[in-house]
Protein backbone atom coordinates (compact mmCIF):
# COMPACT_ATOMS: atom_id res chain seq x y z
CA UNK A 1 0.00 0.00 0.00
CA UNK A 2 2.81 2.36 0.90
CA UNK A 3 4.51 1.71 -2.44
CA UNK A 4 1.33 2.57 -4.34
CA UNK A 5 0.72 5.67 -2.22
CA UNK A 6 4.28 6.87 -2.72
CA UNK A 7 4.34 6.48 -6.49
CA UNK A 8 0.90 8.05 -6.92
CA UNK A 9 1.97 10.88 -4.62
CA UNK A 10 5.15 11.63 -6.56
CA UNK A 11 3.46 11.68 -9.95
CA UNK A 12 0.45 13.64 -8.69
CA UNK A 13 2.76 16.15 -7.01
CA UNK A 14 4.55 16.90 -10.28
CA UNK A 15 1.29 17.59 -12.10
CA UNK A 16 -0.22 19.40 -9.08
CA UNK A 17 2.67 21.87 -8.88
CA UNK A 18 2.24 22.85 -12.53
CA UNK A 19 -1.55 23.13 -12.13
CA UNK A 20 -0.98 25.27 -9.04
CA UNK A 21 1.26 27.78 -10.79
CA UNK A 22 -1.24 27.98 -13.67
CA UNK A 23 -4.13 28.41 -11.22
CA UNK A 24 -2.29 31.25 -9.49
CA UNK A 25 -1.36 32.89 -12.81
CA UNK A 26 -5.02 32.95 -13.88
CA UNK A 27 -6.25 34.41 -10.60
CA UNK A 28 -9.37 36.48 -11.07
CA UNK A 29 -10.01 35.37 -14.65
CA UNK A 30 -13.69 34.51 -15.17
CA UNK A 31 -14.54 30.84 -15.66
CA UNK A 32 -10.99 29.80 -14.89
CA UNK A 33 -12.27 26.94 -12.73
CA UNK A 34 -13.97 25.54 -15.80
CA UNK A 35 -10.75 25.91 -17.78
CA UNK A 36 -8.55 24.32 -15.12
CA UNK A 37 -11.09 21.58 -14.36
CA UNK A 38 -11.47 20.95 -18.07
CA UNK A 39 -7.69 20.77 -18.45
CA UNK A 40 -7.45 18.21 -15.65
CA UNK A 41 -10.31 16.14 -17.12
CA UNK A 42 -8.73 16.20 -20.58
CA UNK A 43 -5.41 15.28 -19.01
CA UNK A 44 -6.87 12.24 -17.23
CA UNK A 45 -8.48 11.12 -20.48
CA UNK A 46 -5.22 11.72 -22.34
CA UNK A 47 -3.27 9.80 -19.68
CA UNK A 48 -5.42 6.71 -20.22
CA UNK A 49 -5.06 6.96 -24.00
CA UNK A 50 -1.27 7.42 -23.75
CA UNK A 51 -0.98 4.46 -21.36
CA UNK A 52 -2.99 2.27 -23.73
CA UNK A 53 -0.97 3.39 -26.74
CA UNK A 54 2.43 3.19 -25.01
CA UNK A 55 3.39 0.10 -26.99
CA UNK A 56 2.63 1.87 -30.24
CA UNK A 57 4.37 5.10 -29.17
CA UNK A 58 7.47 3.19 -28.12
CA UNK A 59 7.55 1.03 -31.25
CA UNK A 60 7.29 3.97 -33.62
CA UNK A 61 10.35 5.90 -34.81
CA UNK A 62 12.63 2.90 -34.43
CA UNK A 63 12.48 2.64 -30.66
CA UNK A 64 12.82 6.29 -29.69
CA UNK A 65 9.09 7.06 -29.88
CA UNK A 66 8.75 7.49 -26.13
CA UNK A 67 11.48 10.11 -25.95
CA UNK A 68 10.28 12.03 -29.00
CA UNK A 69 6.71 11.98 -27.67
CA UNK A 70 7.75 13.25 -24.24
CA UNK A 71 9.94 15.95 -25.77
CA UNK A 72 7.09 17.11 -28.04
CA UNK A 73 4.65 17.25 -25.12
CA UNK A 74 7.12 19.25 -23.03
CA UNK A 75 8.05 21.65 -25.81
CA UNK A 76 4.36 22.24 -26.63
CA UNK A 77 3.84 23.22 -22.99
CA UNK A 78 6.85 25.54 -23.24
CA UNK A 79 5.38 27.29 -26.30
CA UNK A 80 1.98 27.63 -24.61
CA UNK A 81 3.49 29.10 -21.45
CA UNK A 82 5.64 31.38 -23.60
CA UNK A 83 2.53 32.62 -25.36
CA UNK A 84 0.82 33.30 -22.05
CA UNK A 85 3.67 35.16 -20.35
CA UNK A 86 4.34 37.43 -23.33
CA UNK A 87 0.61 38.14 -23.59
CA UNK A 88 0.45 38.82 -19.84
CA UNK A 89 3.33 41.28 -19.97
CA UNK A 90 1.09 43.40 -22.19
CA UNK A 91 -2.07 42.98 -20.13
CA UNK A 92 -0.94 42.29 -16.57
CA UNK A 93 -1.24 45.90 -15.49
CA UNK A 94 -4.86 46.08 -16.64
CA UNK A 95 -5.59 42.89 -14.73
CA UNK A 96 -4.10 44.27 -11.51
CA UNK A 97 -6.08 47.50 -11.91
CA UNK A 98 -9.31 45.61 -12.44
CA UNK A 99 -8.62 43.41 -9.45
CA UNK A 100 -7.90 46.41 -7.25
CA UNK A 101 -11.31 47.77 -8.14
CA UNK A 102 -12.95 45.35 -5.67
CA UNK A 103 -14.72 43.43 -8.46
CA UNK A 104 -13.57 39.88 -8.33
CA UNK A 105 -13.67 39.13 -12.01
CA UNK A 106 -11.16 40.29 -14.56
CA UNK A 107 -12.43 40.72 -18.09
CA UNK A 108 -9.01 41.24 -19.57
CA UNK A 109 -7.56 37.81 -18.96
CA UNK A 110 -9.68 35.11 -20.52
CA UNK A 111 -8.19 34.92 -24.02
CA UNK A 112 -4.93 33.44 -22.81
CA UNK A 113 -6.52 31.01 -20.37
CA UNK A 114 -7.38 28.51 -23.08
CA UNK A 115 -3.66 28.28 -23.73
CA UNK A 116 -3.02 27.40 -20.10
CA UNK A 117 -5.79 24.77 -20.25
CA UNK A 118 -3.53 22.92 -22.67
CA UNK A 119 -0.58 23.22 -20.27
CA UNK A 120 -2.68 21.75 -17.43
CA UNK A 121 -3.94 18.95 -19.68
CA UNK A 122 -0.42 18.06 -20.87
CA UNK A 123 0.99 18.04 -17.34
CA UNK A 124 -1.77 15.76 -16.06
CA UNK A 125 -1.48 13.54 -19.12
CA UNK A 126 2.28 13.10 -18.76
CA UNK A 127 2.31 12.17 -15.09
CA UNK A 128 -1.08 10.45 -15.21
CA UNK A 129 -0.05 7.98 -17.89
CA UNK A 130 2.70 6.69 -15.61
CA UNK A 131 0.21 6.23 -12.79
CA UNK A 132 -2.14 4.32 -15.10
CA UNK A 133 0.64 2.01 -16.32
CA UNK A 134 1.88 1.48 -12.79
CA UNK A 135 -1.60 0.65 -11.48
CA UNK A 136 -2.24 -1.71 -14.40
CA UNK A 137 0.94 -3.50 -13.43
CA UNK A 138 0.03 -3.62 -9.76
CA UNK A 139 -3.40 -5.03 -10.61
CA UNK A 140 -1.92 -7.62 -12.97
CA UNK A 141 0.74 -8.47 -10.41
CA UNK A 142 -1.98 -9.28 -7.89
CA UNK A 143 -1.71 -6.35 -5.51
CA UNK A 144 -4.45 -6.55 -2.88
CA UNK A 145 -7.57 -4.43 -2.96
CA UNK A 146 -6.46 -2.76 0.22
CA UNK A 147 -3.41 -1.40 -1.57
CA UNK A 148 -5.57 0.35 -4.15
CA UNK A 149 -8.33 1.50 -1.84
CA UNK A 150 -5.76 2.83 0.62
CA UNK A 151 -2.79 3.76 -1.53
CA UNK A 152 -4.33 5.64 -4.41
CA UNK A 153 -6.45 8.09 -2.37
CA UNK A 154 -3.62 8.71 0.11
CA UNK A 155 -1.14 9.46 -2.66
CA UNK A 156 -3.65 11.60 -4.51
CA UNK A 157 -4.67 13.54 -1.40
CA UNK A 158 -1.09 14.25 -0.35
CA UNK A 159 -0.07 15.40 -3.83
CA UNK A 160 -3.11 17.62 -4.31
CA UNK A 161 -2.78 18.87 -0.73
CA UNK A 162 0.76 20.10 -1.34
CA UNK A 163 -0.44 21.79 -4.51
CA UNK A 164 -3.11 23.64 -2.54
CA UNK A 165 -0.58 24.58 0.13
CA UNK A 166 1.62 26.19 -2.52
CA UNK A 167 -1.42 27.92 -4.01
CA UNK A 168 -2.48 29.52 -0.74
CA UNK A 169 1.12 30.44 -0.08
CA UNK A 170 1.24 32.25 -3.41
CA UNK A 171 -2.00 34.10 -2.65
CA UNK A 172 -0.17 35.87 0.17
CA UNK A 173 1.90 37.79 -2.35
CA UNK A 174 0.59 41.39 -2.48
CA UNK A 175 -1.62 41.91 -5.52
CA UNK A 176 0.70 44.62 -6.92
CA UNK A 177 3.47 42.08 -7.39
CA UNK A 178 1.26 39.05 -7.81
CA UNK A 179 1.22 38.64 -11.61
CA UNK A 180 4.86 39.67 -11.85
CA UNK A 181 5.65 36.85 -9.45
CA UNK A 182 3.49 34.23 -11.17
CA UNK A 183 4.83 35.29 -14.57
CA UNK A 184 8.40 34.78 -13.40
CA UNK A 185 7.42 31.43 -11.95
CA UNK A 186 5.97 30.44 -15.32
CA UNK A 187 9.13 31.58 -17.13
CA UNK A 188 11.34 29.49 -14.84
CA UNK A 189 8.90 26.56 -15.06
CA UNK A 190 8.94 26.70 -18.88
CA UNK A 191 12.74 26.88 -18.95
CA UNK A 192 12.84 23.77 -16.77
CA UNK A 193 10.41 21.91 -19.02
CA UNK A 194 12.59 22.78 -22.02
CA UNK A 195 15.63 21.39 -20.18
CA UNK A 196 13.68 18.17 -19.48
CA UNK A 197 12.80 17.95 -23.18
CA UNK A 198 16.50 18.24 -23.98
CA UNK A 199 17.12 15.36 -21.57
CA UNK A 200 14.75 13.12 -23.54
CA UNK A 201 16.38 14.09 -26.84
CA UNK A 202 19.77 13.17 -25.35
CA UNK A 203 18.38 9.84 -24.18
CA UNK A 204 17.20 9.19 -27.75
CA UNK A 205 20.65 10.13 -29.12
CA UNK A 206 19.11 12.90 -31.23
CA UNK A 207 21.29 15.61 -29.69
CA UNK A 208 24.88 15.73 -28.48
CA UNK A 209 25.21 16.08 -24.68
CA UNK A 210 27.84 18.86 -24.72
CA UNK A 211 29.14 17.64 -21.41
CA UNK A 212 27.18 14.91 -19.73
CA UNK A 213 27.58 16.10 -16.16
CA UNK A 214 28.49 19.76 -15.90
CA UNK A 215 28.44 19.58 -12.13
CA UNK A 216 27.10 17.40 -9.35
CA UNK A 217 25.06 18.98 -6.56
CA UNK A 218 23.40 15.76 -5.40
CA UNK A 219 25.10 16.26 -2.01
CA UNK A 220 23.11 19.48 -1.66
CA UNK A 221 19.76 18.43 -3.15
CA UNK A 222 19.18 14.97 -4.56
CA UNK A 223 16.85 14.47 -7.53
CA UNK A 224 15.51 11.39 -5.82
CA UNK A 225 14.17 13.24 -2.78
CA UNK A 226 10.66 14.70 -2.68
CA UNK A 227 11.99 18.23 -2.25
CA UNK A 228 14.43 17.70 -5.12
CA UNK A 229 11.58 16.51 -7.28
CA UNK A 230 9.39 19.51 -6.43
CA UNK A 231 12.26 21.88 -7.18
CA UNK A 232 12.91 19.93 -10.39
CA UNK A 233 9.35 20.50 -11.62
CA UNK A 234 9.25 24.18 -10.65
CA UNK A 235 12.69 25.12 -11.96
CA UNK A 236 14.09 22.23 -14.01
CA UNK A 237 16.73 21.50 -11.37
CA UNK A 238 18.77 18.35 -11.90
CA UNK A 239 21.74 17.52 -9.70
CA UNK A 240 23.92 16.49 -12.66
CA UNK A 241 22.81 18.42 -15.73
CA UNK A 242 24.07 17.86 -19.26
CA UNK A 243 25.44 20.85 -21.17
CA UNK A 244 22.60 20.64 -23.69
CA UNK A 245 20.02 20.84 -20.90
CA UNK A 246 21.63 24.03 -19.62
CA UNK A 247 21.61 25.43 -23.17
CA UNK A 248 17.88 24.68 -23.53
CA UNK A 249 17.18 26.26 -20.14
CA UNK A 250 19.08 29.46 -20.89
CA UNK A 251 17.77 29.83 -24.46
CA UNK A 252 14.16 29.43 -23.30
CA UNK A 253 14.65 31.83 -20.41
CA UNK A 254 16.28 34.51 -22.56
CA UNK A 255 13.70 34.07 -25.34
CA UNK A 256 10.74 34.45 -22.98
CA UNK A 257 12.21 37.42 -21.10
CA UNK A 258 13.04 39.16 -24.39
CA UNK A 259 9.53 38.47 -25.69
CA UNK A 260 8.00 39.86 -22.50
CA UNK A 261 10.14 43.00 -22.66
CA UNK A 262 9.30 43.65 -26.31
CA UNK A 263 5.56 43.23 -25.78
CA UNK A 264 5.44 45.41 -22.67
CA UNK A 265 7.51 48.10 -24.42
CA UNK A 266 5.13 48.05 -27.38
CA UNK A 267 2.11 48.22 -25.08
CA UNK A 268 3.66 51.14 -23.18
CA UNK A 269 4.32 52.94 -26.46
CA UNK A 270 0.74 52.34 -27.55
CA UNK A 271 -0.60 53.68 -24.26
CA UNK A 272 1.48 56.86 -24.25
CA UNK A 273 0.69 57.71 -27.88
CA UNK A 274 -2.94 56.67 -27.87
CA UNK A 275 -4.05 58.54 -24.76
CA UNK A 276 -3.40 62.26 -25.48
CA UNK A 277 -5.65 62.51 -28.57
CA UNK A 278 -8.54 60.73 -26.88
CA UNK A 279 -8.04 62.92 -23.82
CA UNK A 280 -8.14 66.15 -25.86
CA UNK A 281 -11.16 64.86 -27.75
CA UNK A 282 -12.99 64.43 -24.47
CA UNK A 283 -11.97 67.88 -23.22
CA UNK A 284 -12.98 69.62 -26.43
CA UNK A 285 -16.25 67.73 -26.30
CA UNK A 286 -16.70 68.97 -22.74
CA UNK A 287 -16.01 72.60 -23.63
CA UNK A 288 -18.39 72.39 -26.54
CA UNK A 289 -21.24 71.19 -24.35
CA UNK A 290 -20.35 73.81 -21.81
CA UNK B 1 7.26 33.31 -42.00
CA UNK B 2 6.72 31.05 -44.97
CA UNK B 3 7.15 27.36 -44.39
CA UNK B 4 9.84 27.13 -47.06
CA UNK B 5 12.11 29.24 -44.89
CA UNK B 6 12.02 26.38 -42.39
CA UNK B 7 13.45 23.94 -44.94
CA UNK B 8 17.12 24.63 -44.20
CA UNK B 9 16.39 24.19 -40.49
CA UNK B 10 14.60 20.90 -41.12
CA UNK B 11 17.42 19.74 -43.36
CA UNK B 12 19.96 20.62 -40.69
CA UNK B 13 18.01 18.83 -37.94
CA UNK B 14 17.53 15.81 -40.20
CA UNK B 15 21.19 15.67 -41.15
CA UNK B 16 22.29 16.02 -37.53
CA UNK B 17 19.87 13.33 -36.42
CA UNK B 18 21.13 11.05 -39.19
CA UNK B 19 24.76 11.77 -38.37
CA UNK B 20 24.19 11.09 -34.68
CA UNK B 21 22.05 7.99 -35.16
CA UNK B 22 24.40 6.62 -37.79
CA UNK B 23 27.03 6.41 -35.10
CA UNK B 24 24.57 4.57 -32.86
CA UNK B 25 25.15 1.29 -34.71
CA UNK B 26 28.84 1.31 -33.92
CA UNK B 27 28.19 2.16 -30.27
CA UNK B 28 28.91 -0.45 -27.60
CA UNK B 29 25.67 -2.11 -26.49
CA UNK B 30 24.89 -3.73 -23.12
CA UNK B 31 21.97 -5.89 -22.19
CA UNK B 32 19.86 -5.89 -19.05
CA UNK B 33 16.96 -8.21 -18.32
CA UNK B 34 14.17 -7.56 -15.84
CA UNK B 35 12.97 -10.87 -14.46
CA UNK B 36 11.33 -11.86 -11.19
CA UNK B 37 11.64 -8.20 -10.19
CA UNK B 38 15.40 -8.21 -10.45
CA UNK B 39 17.88 -6.72 -12.89
CA UNK B 40 20.03 -9.36 -14.54
CA UNK B 41 22.92 -8.63 -14.27
CA UNK B 42 22.52 -6.32 -11.28
CA UNK B 43 26.01 -4.93 -11.89
CA UNK B 44 26.87 -3.79 -15.37
CA UNK B 45 30.40 -2.76 -16.35
CA UNK B 46 30.65 -0.10 -19.04
CA UNK B 47 33.56 1.94 -20.47
CA UNK B 48 34.21 5.51 -19.31
CA UNK B 49 34.34 8.48 -21.66
CA UNK B 50 32.24 7.02 -24.46
CA UNK B 51 28.59 6.98 -25.38
CA UNK B 52 26.94 3.57 -25.16
CA UNK B 53 23.51 2.07 -25.28
CA UNK B 54 21.75 -0.18 -22.81
CA UNK B 55 19.02 -2.51 -24.02
CA UNK B 56 16.55 -3.39 -21.28
CA UNK B 57 14.25 -6.36 -21.79
CA UNK B 58 11.29 -6.83 -19.48
CA UNK B 59 10.35 -10.46 -18.84
CA UNK B 60 8.01 -9.55 -16.00
CA UNK B 61 4.28 -9.65 -16.76
CA UNK B 62 3.99 -6.02 -15.59
CA UNK B 63 5.28 -2.67 -16.92
CA UNK B 64 8.44 -1.20 -15.40
CA UNK B 65 10.27 2.07 -15.70
CA UNK B 66 14.03 1.93 -16.11
CA UNK B 67 15.23 5.02 -14.27
CA UNK B 68 18.32 6.64 -12.83
CA UNK B 69 18.79 10.01 -11.21
CA UNK B 70 22.54 9.33 -11.21
CA UNK B 71 22.75 9.42 -15.00
CA UNK B 72 19.37 11.10 -15.63
CA UNK B 73 17.47 8.58 -17.67
CA UNK B 74 13.91 7.28 -17.49
CA UNK B 75 12.00 5.08 -19.88
CA UNK B 76 8.99 2.81 -19.57
CA UNK B 77 9.52 -0.88 -20.41
CA UNK B 78 6.31 -2.73 -21.21
CA UNK B 79 6.10 -6.49 -20.56
CA UNK B 80 7.95 -8.62 -23.12
CA UNK B 81 9.53 -5.68 -24.89
CA UNK B 82 13.03 -4.30 -25.16
CA UNK B 83 13.90 -0.63 -24.96
CA UNK B 84 17.09 1.14 -25.96
CA UNK B 85 18.52 3.92 -23.81
CA UNK B 86 21.53 5.98 -24.88
CA UNK B 87 23.82 6.90 -21.99
CA UNK B 88 27.04 8.80 -21.45
CA UNK B 89 29.81 9.53 -21.98
CA UNK B 90 30.16 9.11 -18.20
CA UNK B 91 33.07 9.68 -15.84
CA UNK B 92 34.47 6.73 -13.90
CA UNK B 93 32.41 5.73 -10.89
CA UNK B 94 29.31 3.82 -9.93
CA UNK B 95 25.84 4.91 -10.92
CA UNK B 96 22.66 3.47 -9.45
CA UNK B 97 19.59 2.66 -11.50
CA UNK B 98 16.22 1.23 -10.49
CA UNK B 99 12.72 0.29 -11.56
CA UNK B 100 10.65 3.38 -10.78
CA UNK B 101 7.55 1.20 -10.47
CA UNK B 102 9.28 -1.02 -7.91
CA UNK B 103 12.09 0.67 -6.00
CA UNK B 104 13.25 -2.62 -4.51
CA UNK B 105 14.53 -3.56 -7.98
CA UNK B 106 17.91 -1.88 -8.32
CA UNK B 107 21.20 -2.23 -10.14
CA UNK B 108 24.53 -0.47 -10.53
CA UNK B 109 26.42 0.75 -13.55
CA UNK B 110 30.17 0.49 -12.96
CA UNK B 111 31.93 2.92 -15.28
CA UNK B 112 35.64 2.16 -15.64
Amino acid sequence: MLGIALLVFREVLEAALIVTVVAAATRGVPHRRVFIGGGIALGVLGASVVALCMGFIEGSLGGIGQEVFEACVLLTAVVMIGWHVTWMSGHGKEMVKEMQRVTDSVKAGSSSVAVLLVVVALAVMREGSEIVLFLFGMAAGGAGKLGFIGGVPIGLACGVGLGFALYFGLLRIPIRYFFTATNWMLVVLASGLAASAAGYLLQANLLPAWGNQLWNTSWLLSDGSIVGQAVHILTGYVARPAGMQLVFWIVTFVALVTGMRLVSMRMAAKRCCAKPPSHSAVSTGATRTA
Amino acid sequence: MRWTSLLPVLAFVGATAFAVTARADAMPAFHLVLQNHKFEPATLKVPAGTKFKVLVTNHNPTPSEFESTDFNREKIVLPNTTITVFIGPLDKGSYKFYDDFDHATTGVLIVE
